[in-house]
């Protein structure tokens, strides 16, 4: 099996708050991630360290055979590992100044030098494959946030990215449109897609996941297939924890 | 004693033609300058929020030099100043044009930093995770959109850069005021000659409104 990420003992810190404690971890090619925690417990800081969003002081982390030191030491390592992960965030962050196409087409054609035709071609492929093929050329305010995020979904998608990172990719919607976004992930999956995903929705862990990973106060607490976290929790924090969110 | 003050419409009517050889230069000199200032704008307006501090001090201090003395001061100084450093004449037209152009470029560099800055972070963050280059990412996602934001503020600089021409007089421009004091040296009708000098200023920056506003709406219609 080859390893997509290999972290090893990596530290991260802002200011003086140690966010991210020698953390360990490793993804297997093909295999979904999910990664819960409480609000502030580094779960977003960890997938976001993965694609340079964020620097980490020690450790060591690899993406995909390409190493990424501490401080953003390798710049190439950086570009290469950029291009071959997808990041889908909690805002959408599309942009607004582009049409719902041209969000799709811009990165193909500025990074990889994909001609208009090829990259016009892949938008309209992708944005069917996410369900709004006849949004092309809306502007992304004019959609809704479930099909925003689609499209940025589809948008990561076009670079043919080797792994996803989902920073709490619904979390910014409304409880209607959280359903529409999950079935595209849902299907990500089955495709075979490597995954990190950081979420609130445990049902959607719980059914996708090949793994868990709990992370409480920057530590990888516990982790293991969904029905041994969710069903049998070993950690008392981690009980504490799935208690208080799957109660209601 | 008896004072009675008549507007001369005839008087007005007559001084027309003249003034109106002042246009040319007032709009040489306004966009001329600030055609200049919006590239020095952008310049040191992107160096003032670099993270380099060498890069970031040089270009704060020609924003603050630049924004904090007068025009007609800065104008004074490159045209009767800067001959004695240089070793020789500087044309008033010339003088004119640079001294809109340092001062607007010191505030539109302002508004550059200040539509750049309000563009959220994400975007950054989108563009560099898809793998754009940072340079590629400011050109093609944050530039675009933070010059949308702009256009009203820059539309301010023009017409204040435009209202700041009428101070060149002093260096013998031949610009609106310059052919307005002219005329009236001849004709002693100062109220009607200012009073049409203020009409041909709002006839400039109302039709730069007009053209502004109808920019502005297309701008925005796609955001």
């Amino acid at each position: 099996m080859t390893q997509i990420v290999k972290m090893k003992g990596m530290n991260k810190y802002f200011g003086k708050l140690h966010v991210l404690k020698d953390i360990d971890l490793t993804v297997e090619q093909g295999e979904v991630v999910v990664i819960i925690g409480a609000s502030g417990s580094g779960k977003s800081t960890l997938i976001r360290c993965v694609n340079g969003l964020e620097e980490f002081e020690s450790g060591t982390l690899e993406v995909d055979t390409h190493p990424l030191a501490p401080k953003s030491g390798n710049p190439k390592s950086l570009a290469e590992i950029r291009k071959e992960v997808g990041m889908v965030f909690q805002q959408f962050n599309l942009f607004p100044h582009l049409t719902v196409k041209k969000n799709i087409m811009l990165a193909p054609q500025k990074v990889k030098s994909t001609s208009q035709t090829v990259a016009n071609a892949t938008a309209e492929r992708l944005l069917n494959r996410v369900g709004i093929g006849n949004q092309a050329d809306k502007y992304p305010s004019q959609l809704s946030g479930g099909q925003q995020q689609r499209v940025a979904i589809a948008r990561a998608l076009a670079m043919e990215p080797r792994l996803m990172l989902f920073d709490e990719p619904t979390s910014a919607l409304d409880p209607e449109m959280i359903g529409e976004v999950l079935d595209v992930m849902r299907e990500l999956a089955k495709e075979g897609m490597t995954m990190m995903v950081v979420t609130h929705e445990m049902g959607f862990a719980r059914e996708v996941a090949d793994r868990v990973i709990y992370i409480h106060e920057g530590q990888i607490v516990e982790q293991g297939k969904p029905d041994e976290v969710f069903d049998n929790p070993q950690n008392e924090r981690t009980q504490a924890f799935l208690s208080r969110v799957l109660a209601h | 004693m008896e004072f009675q003050f008549q507007f001369d419409w005839q008087a007005a009517i007559d001084s027309i033609p003249f003034l109106i050889k002042g246009i040319p230069y007032t709009l040489l000199i306004s966009f001329g300058g600030l055609l200049i200032g919006f590239g020095l704008g952008i310049f040191f307006g992107l160096l003032s929020i670099n993270k380099k501090w060498y890069l970031r001090w040089p270009a704060t201090a020609y924003i603050e030099i630049f924004r904090g003395t007068p025009i007609l001061v800065q104008v004074l100084f490159i045209f009767y100043g800067l001959p004695d450093l240089i070793g020789g004449p500087i044309d008033p037209l010339t003088a004119g044009i640079a001294a809109i152009a340092l001062n607007s470029g010191a505030y539109i560099s302002e508004v550059v930093r200040g539509g750049v800055q309000s563009i959220a972070k994400g975007q950054t963050e989108a563009g560099l995770s898809l793998g754009l280059s940072r340079t590629q990412t400011f050109w093609s996602i944050i530039w675009p959109q933070a010059f949308r934001r702009m256009i009203p503020p820059l539309g301010n600089q023009a017409i204040v850069s435009i209202k700041d021409t009428s101070l060149f007089s002093v260096i013998g421009v031949g610009e609106l005021v310059r052919q307005g004091q002219i005329y009236i040296a001849n004709t002693f009708t100062a109220f009607e000659v200012y009073f049409v000098v203020a009409i041909l200023y709002l006839a400039i920056t109302l039709s730069l409104s007009l053209i502004l506003r109808f920019v502005e709406r297309r701008g925005l219609a796609s955001v």
